[in-house]
């Protein structure tokens, strides 16, 4: 009942926060434009009185033209529900300044640092202001709408050079690899010394303290994990300040992957940004297609084909399927059984990528859904192949793997009891997926928010209670089933019919306006900001990325645990560094 | 009893290795190749398929399915001449279309005229930029532009193709991808037959 009323409430601010906030009254915006002295109230307030608990999304946008920078906040209810839309204003005149939230929601901590490494928005009172993404020397601030990256060419894709006239060349002849580079002021490469560095172990000695005063003095060891060891899972660097075996203090110390995502889906046109999301979680090139044309088709307030509607769910639970089963082989491989239970889980991916192959043309990089619809129609023989796999083969092989694994006894011991988080940290720190889950927080946007036909399907919200490594070990497998459950109905209920509700074209009329769009990817909540302008590209396109937020809770984690732990803790976050790096 | 669950999970194992060895014996008794043969290799990427599940690469491949998508290549009809009627107007919708912009056309101009003539004079793809998406051939109106089968084009050096290089003939589209020619074919013939059809509509009130 009371949660029912938290859902429809409306949040009039206008008229809690007179003179304080105002709504945003530009055309195809929505939300409310709060002062800038007056943020931190009213975020207390939202959060408080309203019940926006879960600060989903942090983001900037540079309007160049109104001379203005701007924060954008997208806060849900973890009780489900439409979200809020919030906006702080600046001028564009440095240093920007805008009072930092993370005393307020500690989720903001990594959103409000990258926006500080790619706008250069200062964030007052926030607790370890550097830059997350950009290495430490790093001069400018790629975002701004006047950067020019190394190897520009043109604001905006198609380049004019490709045709008629050809004239084919390399970049780096254009631009010499030396050229396309700027430096701060006489820097000399030679002689350089990254001294930033500094800054990180002195952030990491604040979070450090004495596990408690009775405690021997002794001195803290730094230990640097990555960024090339294996069970980082990619390339993440994490500094971890040691008392003995104990973790005192952790920070990740991340982009060594990035590719400023945002600033290449800016430069291309919206069709042209569908590949390049592939890449993003490239496990799950599905979903996230799933939610970059989610976002779209709400700014184009086009409809869906009947058909590919079913395609899109069909394909995402899929692709969850085979994350998951990725997860658990990973996951051991990660505690030391060396890759037996992964290449087991291997197998059951590679069928299903099989599928996406014979209907999309690549086993990872899919490039699957268009706006409107979908590339091409599932043909016959493949359906039958899903069906084989959906109603004969996974069911058996997943519960094969859990009678392999779930109570074997060394597992059990490592596991059980090693506590991750629980539901008001996970909450407070913006988790989102499975960790949020098993944290016993039933919210999963499938049934919280939901979106495409997900509200056709009947299914339960996987939730465990203990917030325990295997309760999140355990809570794949049940979303495994519950997967298994939506195919079923899906692959019963799909219609015949086209699978594109829009003419293929390669040049989308996008109305200028701002939207988020958000899926549950299987890591966590996926969510796209997408601005447009009018024009061919996006002026605007950020992706709310599940791993990377996710990350803002590993210190958390796993302070006062060993360091043994460590590594099995990371791998619950079930992080992928494409997404985590963008 | 402490170990019980080690010994589950040891059955699973001990299971799935003997497994190969029966899968073995069954093909062997019905005196037909597990291995080296496509039926086989279609048994392990089925799900029948147990035990052993690996594909000895590069002696066995995995069947391609029609729709694998690798490197773009432009089709061009064979003329009863022999000739090459290359299909490709040179219109530069794949150039614009191509998310990393890797095709770059030179558009023929008539030497006497100076209009454009549509057929490319110079066709380039940087094929260490092309990232396989397939928008060029999804979107190129003249079916004249496809994805290719032709995987290993590992080199040591930069794959910049030209027009000679990227042509193949219809006949090896049609052998890559049979269901989406013909479907395409049929299309054309239909629309051949509807402006024959319009044309002599056109041309009979004028008796």
């Amino acid at each position: 009942m009371m949660a029912e009323a938290l859902q429809t409430q409306t949040v009039d601010l206008v008229a809690r926060f007179p003179e304080k906030v105002a709504a945003d009254s530009r055309p195809g915006y929505s939300g409310f434009i709060v002062k800038k002295e007056n943020l931190v109230e009213v975020a207390t307030a939202l959060r408080d009185e309203f019940g926006y608990d879960l600060l989903s999304t942090v983001t900037g946008v540079d309007y160049i033209a109104e001379n203005k920078m701007e924060v954008v906040y997208h806060a849900f209810r973890t009780t489900g529900g439409p979200g809020l839309v919030f906006k702080v204003q600046a001028d564009r005149v440095d240093p920007i300044e805008i009072p930092s939230l993370v005393p307020v929601w500690t989720g903001a901590e990594f959103q409000e640092r990258e926006i500080w490494d790619l706008f250069g928005i200062r964030f007052t009172n926030h607790p370890d202001l550097r830059r997350i993404l950009m290495w430490e020397g790093f001069e400018g601030h790629p975002l701004r709408k006047d950067y020019k990256e190394a190897f520009f060419e043109e604001e905006a894709k198609p380049y004019k050079s490709r045709w008629p006239d050809g004239n084919h060349a390399y970049a780096e002849t254009r631009n010499p690899f030396r050229d396309n580079l700027k430096f701060p002021a006489n820097f000399d490469p030679e002689s350089y010394t990254p001294e930033k560095e500094e800054d990180l172990y002195a952030s990491l000695e604040r979070v450090s303290k004495p596990l408690s005063e009775d405690d021997m003095k002794t001195d803290n060891i730094v230990v640097n994990m990555g960024p090339h060891h294996p069970s980082t899972h990619g390339v993440l660097r994490v500094a971890v300040s040691l008392n003995g075996e104990t973790i005192t203090g952790l920070k990740p110390v991340m982009g060594y992957l990035h590719r400023n995502h945002d600033k290449i889906g800016e430069r291309n046109t919206f069709l042209q940004i569908i590949p390049y999301t592939d890449r993003l979680d490239y496990f799950n090139s599905m979903a996230n297609n799933f939610g970059y044309v989610t976002t779209v088709e709400k700014l184009m307030k086009i409809p869906v084909a009947e058909r590919a509607e079913y395609i899109r769910v069909i394909m995402a639970e899929l692709t969850r399927i085979q994350n998951h089963l990725v997860f658990v082989g990973m996951l051991l491989n990660d505690l030391g059984t060396l890759y037996t239970p992964a290449l087991y889980a291997f197998e059951e991916r590679e069928l299903i990528l099989d599928i996406f192959e014979a209907v999309s043309g690549a086993r990872m990089m899919c490039n699957y859904f268009r706006f409107g619809g979908v590339v091409r129609d599932i043909p016959d023989d493949v359906m039958q192949k899903i069906k084989d796999l959906v109603y004969d083969r996974l069911p058996a092989k997943t519960e094969e793997m859990e009678r392999f694994l779930n109570e074997n006894e060394v597992l059990v011991a490592r596991l059980k009891g090693v506590h991750l988080l629980n539901a008001e940290e996970a909450v407070r720190l913006s988790v989102t997926g499975p960790c949020l889950r098993a944290a016993g927080v039933p919210y999963d946007i499938r049934r919280a928010d939901p979106y495409s036909i997900y509200d056709r399907f009947d299914f339960d919200v996987a939730v465990r209670y203990n917030g325990d490594m295997y309760d999140n070990y355990l809570i794949r497998f049940d979303e495994i089933y519950q997967s298994l459950r939506i195919l079923d109905q899906a692959l019963r209920q799909i219609p015949q019919g086209p699978i594109n509700s829009q003419k293929p074209q390669y040049q989308v009329r996008v109305p200028a306006g701002e939207a988020y769009g958000r899926i549950e990817s299987p890591k966590g909540e996926l969510g796209y900001y997408v601005v447009s302008n009018g024009k061919p590209n996006p002026y605007r396109y950020h992706v709310r990325a599940p791993s990377f937020i996710n990350l803002t809770a590993l210190e958390t984690m796993c302070k006062g645990v060993k360091i043994a732990d460590f590594v099995a803790l990371l791998a619950m976050l079930d992080i992928v560094m494409g997404e985590v790096d963008r | 009893m402490y170990g019980k669950g080690i010994l589950k999970g040891l059955s699973v194992t001990w299971k799935r290795f003997w497994d190969t060895y029966l899968d073995d014996i069954s093909w062997w008794l019905r005196g037909k190749k597990r291995y080296y043969s496509e039926e086989g290799i279609k048994h392990r990427s089925s799900k029948n398929t147990r035990g052993i599940f690996t594909v000895q690469y590069p002696e066995e491949q995995l069947i391609t399915p029609e729709e694998f998508r690798y490197v773009p290549f432009l089709v061009y009809d064979e003329k009863p001449d022999g000739g090459k009627e290359i299909r490709c107007t040179s219109c530069g919708i794949c150039a614009k279309v191509c998310p990393p912009q890797c095709i770059w056309i030179v558009r023929t101009n008539n030497p006497q005229t100076g209009k454009p003539v549509p057929e490319p004079a110079e066709f380039y793809i940087d094929m260490d930029i092309c990232m396989n998406c397939g928008f060029c051939a999804e979107y190129c109106p003249f079916d004249a532009i496809k994805m290719d089968h032709d995987f290993d084009i590992a080199s040591y050096n930069r794959n910049v193709y030209n027009l000679e290089k990227l042509l193949k003939p219809a006949s090896y589209y049609a052998q890559i991808r049979p269901q989406n020619y013909s479907r395409e074919e049929e299309a054309r013939k239909a629309k051949e037959a509807a402006k024959a059809a319009k044309a002599e509509a056109a041309a009979a009130p004028a008796n």
